[in-house]
C-alpha cells in the first residue's frame, strides 16, 4: 500500500462492536499510530447512546490528505469487528476485496485477558498496514495503564501472528 | 503563526483549546451531545468552566461576564439554544463590552437528540453573526476568530458546529502563545444594556447597522475561500459538507463559506458567475440555497430528500448526479438498552405492570420507551414530562387520568422540571398527579456530568447540593417519598400504587446512583475526606496547563 502518493485514496478502516467493548480505544490507537507514521489522519466517533450496549462503529482514515472524516460506504479497506453480530450491519462499508477481521481469527484461549480482544484484533489488522510494530506498541503503551502493557503487548502479538500464518 | 506542534484533536477539544489560548475568562453550559466535551476540556486545560442548571442560565452568566469586559463562552447542543433563545435574541440588541461566543452543536441525523433542527436559522432570527467550522483546525481557528469578531463589533457570535465536526478528530496546529485575559471593569451604559422600549428601539437599528457593516467586511474575509478547480461545476458549501463535497467532486471549483451570517453575497455572485453550473451542498435546511436564490443568484440546490439526516460523500455524489432514487437502507444495528443492572428497570417494570400512561423526558431512561418495557408514552423536550402529564390529567376521562404519571431524571428535573412542579402545586388536577424523579446522582446520558443535585461541580469537586425532596416540599407538594429501587424488592411498586390511589399530588424520588459511576463516586468521596493537596503555590498557574 503506497499512501505517500497524493493521488492514492486513503486507507479506510471501520471498527465496529458494542458499547463497552473498546471500539473507541481501538480507533484511537490506529489513529495515533498513523499520526506517528507521519500520515494525515481523521477519525469519526459517534458517542452518546454507545455506553448503553448498543452498536458502535468508528471510522479511521489515513493517507497523504484526508477530507471527509467518514468512510464512504463501499470504500472501507478493512472492517475490524469486535463482535461477530456487528459484521452484517457494517459489511456495506467494505469495498470489493476489502478484508473483514473478526474475533474468530484470535485464539481466545491464548488471550491474556478476555477484554484485550480489541488489542489482539489491532495486532491482526497491523499485519496488513504500512505502519511499523514499534509505533503500535508505543500507542498501546500510552492508551492503557502501565501495569496492563505486557498483557496488551502479548495480545497484540498474538493477533499479529494470526495473520502472518495465513499469508 | 503556529508553534510547530501538531495535535490530533476533536472539534470540541479544539474549541476548548482555542478558548483557553484566547484567555476566555469563563465558560458556561449544560451537558448535551455533541457539545459536552468543550467545557470539560476547557476546565482540564485550566479554564474556569461550569455546568449551569440549564442553557438559559449558562448563557445569562456568560452575558454577565461579557458585560464585565471579559471574553466569555457558552456551549450547548442545538436544542439547548432553544432554552437559551430568550437571552440570545436580546443580547444581540444590548451587545457586549468584552466578547461572547455561543457554541451551538447541532446533531443532523439525530445520533443522540430528539430532533435535527438547523440552528443556522437562529443566526438569522436573532441577527447575530455566525461562523461554521468544517474540521478541528477550523474549530480552533474559528473560535479565535469568533472572539475577535465579537470584540470588534461588540456583538455575540454564534459558532455553529455539527456532530461530525465536534466528534471527529483531525490534526490541529494551534497559534503560538496565549492571550492575556482582558482586564474586567464595569462601565455603566444604561442606554445599551437596559432593554426597555425606549432603549431597545434604537438598539435594534444599531444592531442592523452592525450587521450591514459586517456584511461588507465579510466580502473580503479570509474565513471564506475559493478552492480553484474546473469551470464546469462550482460548489458553494460550508461546515462538514465542504469535506464531503471536496471528496465527491475533486475536479469542481468550491466556494467554502466559513462566515455564514451575514453572507458575503457579492463574493457568492462572483463565484457563481465564473462557473458553468453552480450548486449548493449543505446539510439540513436549505439555508444557504434559499438566501442565495433570494438574492437573485441562480444556483442549484439539493433535492428535498437530502434535508433529512447527515450528508456523506455518497449522498453528495447523489446530489451532484441529481439522483433521487431510493437510498439503500443500512441494516439495523443493535439498539441501546438500559444497563442490565440499571435500577430504573425496576421503575419501568412497575409502570408497565400498573398500566400507567407515562409522560416521559430526556435521558438514558427514555430507553424505557423501548422493548421490553415500552413504558413511556411521550418524550418531547427537556422538562416537558411534568407539564404534559398535568395537561393529560386535566382533560382525560377519570379512568385514564388516574393512571397518568410524569417520569423525569434528576439532571433534567433541575434543568427545567422545577417550574413544572410549581405549576403542579399551583394548578393541581382534580385527581392529583404523580411525578417520579429518577435520581441516579449524575447526568448519565451525556457521559456522567455533575449537576446541582449531585453536590459536585463540573470538575467533580464539592459544591452546594440541591436537595430534591426539600425543594418538592417547598413547592407545596405534601406527599414526597424517597425510595431506593432494588430488584427483588416491591417497595417502589407499592409506593407507586399508593401514590396513584391517594389522588394527591405526589413526588416519588427513585434514588440509587448510576451503576456505571459506582467507582468514581467512591473516588470523589475519598477525595472529599482527604485534606486538600497542592502541587503548586496558590495564585500560580497550574504547571500542567502551561
Amino acid at each position: 500500500m503506497n499512501l505517500e502518493n497524493p493521488a492514492r485514496p486513503p486507507c479506510n478502516i471501520v471498527v465496529a462492536g458494542l458499547g463497552g467493548q473498546g471500539v473507541l480505544t481501538a480507533t484511537d490507537i490506529i489513529a495515533e499510530v498513523a499520526l506517528l507514521a507521519g500520515f494525515d489522519v481523521k477519525k469519526s466517533a459517534i458517542k452518546g447512546m454507545s455506553q448503553r450496549g448498543g452498536s458502535v462503529a468508528c471510522d479511521v482514515r489515513f493517507g497523504s490528505h484526508i477530507l471527509s472524516p467518514m468512510v464512504p460506504a463501499g470504500e472501507a479497506d478493512f472492517l475490524l469487528a469486535l463482535e461477530p453480530a456487528q459484521i452484517e450491519p457494517n459489511r456495506h462499508f467494505l469495498r470489493p476485496g476489502g478484508l473483514t477481521i473478526e474475533p474468530s481469527v484470535i485464539d481466545a484461549d491464548k488471550l491474556p485477558q478476555k477484554k484485550m480482544l480489541n488489542v489482539a484484533l489491532l495486532g491482526a489488522l497491523s499485519a496488513h498496514l504500512p505502519l511499523a510494530e514499534p509505533a503500535w506498541l508505543e500507542a498501546i503503551a500510552s492508551a492503557f495503564a502501565p501495569k496492563f502493557f505486557e498483557a496488551n503487548r502479548q495480545a497484540f502479538l498474538l493477533g499479529r501472528a494470526s495473520q502472518n500464518k495465513n499469508d | 503563526m503556529d508553534d510547530g506542534t501538531s495535535l490530533l484533536l476533536s472539534g470540541d477539544e479544539a474549541m476548548a483549546l482555542a478558548g483557553w489560548h484566547a484567555g476566555v475568562a469563563l465558560g458556561a453550559g449544560y451537558p448535551g451531545t455533541p457539545s459536552t466535551e468543550i467545557l470539560e476540556n476547557f476546565a482540564r486545560l485550566g479554564g474556569r468552566a461550569q455546568w449551569s442548571p440549564n442553557e438559559k442560565v449558562a448563557l445569562e452568566v456568560a452575558i454577565g461576564a461579557a458585560f464585565g469586559g471579559a471574553r466569555a463562552l457558552a456551549a450547548m447542543k442545538h436544542v439547548g439554544l432553544n432554552v437559551a433563545s430568550d437571552p440570545l435574541f436580546t443580547v444581540a440588541y444590548t451587545g457586549v463590552a468584552g466578547a461572547l461566543v455561543i457554541v451551538s452543536a447541532d446533531d443532523p441525523g439525530m445520533h443522540s437528540s430528539q430532533n435535527e433542527q438547523d440552528n443556522r436559522r437562529y443566526a438569522v432570527a436573532a441577527a447575530v453573526p455566525m461562523l461554521e467550522p468544517s474540521d478541528s483546525q477550523e474549530a480552533y481557528d474559528f473560535m479565535r476568530a469568533a472572539i475577535e469578531i465579537s470584540e470588534r463589533w461588540k456583538i455575540p457570535v454564534l459558532l455553529r458546529a455539527t456532530t461530525r465536526v465536534c466528534h471527529s478528530y483531525s490534526v490541529v496546529r494551534p497559534r503560538a502563545g496565549r492571550d492575556t485575559p482582558r482586564t474586567t471593569h464595569f462601565v455603566r451604559d444604561l442606554k445599551s444594556r437596559v432593554m426597555v422600549p425606549g432603549n431597545a428601539r434604537p438598539a435594534h437599528r444599531a444592531l442592523r447597522q452592525k450587521l450591514a457593516e459586517m456584511s461588507a467586511w465579510n466580502e473580503d474575509c479570509s474565513l471564506n475561500r475559493v478552492v480553484p478547480g474546473g469551470k464546469a461545476l462550482g460548489i458553494i458549501t460550508s461546515g462538514i459538507s465542504f469535506m464531503h463535497a471536496r471528496e465527491a467532486a475533486p475536479e469542481a471549483s468550491v466556494l467554502k463559506l466559513g462566515f455564514t451570517h451575514p453572507l458575503p453575497l457579492r463574493k457568492i455572485a462572483q463565484f457563481a458567475a465564473g462557473v458553468q453550473s453552480c450548486v449548493v451542498i449543505e446539510e439540513g435546511d436549505p439555508y444557504l440555497a434559499d438566501a442565495i436564490r433570494a438574492a437573485g443568484i441562480p444556483t442549484g440546490a439539493k433535492p428535498e430528500m437530502f434535508r433529512f439526516g447527515e450528508l456523506d460523500v455518497a449522498r453528495v455524489r447523489r446530489i451532484l448526479r441529481a439522483d433521487t432514487s431510493p437510498e439503500p437502507v443500512p441494516p439495523p444495528g443493535k439498539p441501546p438498552q438500559l444497563c442490565d443492572a440499571c435500577s430504573y428497570r425496576v421503575v419501568f417494570e412497575s409502570l408497565r405492570r400498573q398500566n400507567c400512561i407515562v409522560a416521559g423526558d430526556i435521558g438514558c431512561y427514555t430507553l424505557g420507551a423501548l422493548k421490553p418495557f415500552e413504558a413511556m408514552d411521550s418524550c418531547v423536550c427537556m422538562g416537558a414530562s411534568i407539564g404534559i402529564g398535568l395537561g393529560l390529567r386535566h382533560v382525560l376521562p377519570p379512568d385514564q387520568a388516574c393512571r397518568v404519571v410524569s417520569v423525569i431524571g434528576d439532571s433534567t428535573f433541575v434543568h427545567s422540571g422545577i417550574s413544572g412542579l410549581v405549576e403542579m402545586a399551583y394548578n393541581p388536577p382534580p385527581g392529583g398527579h404523580v411525578v417520579i424523579i429518577l435520581d441516579n446522582s449524575t447526568t448519565a446520558m451525556t457521559g456522567h456530568q455533575e449537576h446541582p443535585a449531585t453536590g459536585r461541580n463540573l470538575s467533580h469537586e464539592p459544591a452546594a447540593r440541591l436537595v430534591l425532596e426539600d425543594l418538592a416540599r417547598s413547592c407545596g407538594i405534601r406527599r414526597v417519598q424517597v425510595i431506593e429501587p432494588r430488584s427483588g424488592s416491591d417497595a417502589f411498586d407499592h409506593a407507586l400504587a399508593e401514590a396513584l390511589k391517594s389522588r394527591q399530588l405526589a413526588v416519588l424520588i427513585a434514588r440509587r446512583p448510576c451503576v456505571l459511576i459506582a467507582r468514581q463516586l467512591k473516588e470523589y468521596e475519598q477525595r472529599e475526606s482527604e485534606p486538600p493537596r497542592q502541587c503548586h503555590e496558590p495564585g500560580e498557574p497550574c504547571p500542567a496547563a502551561v
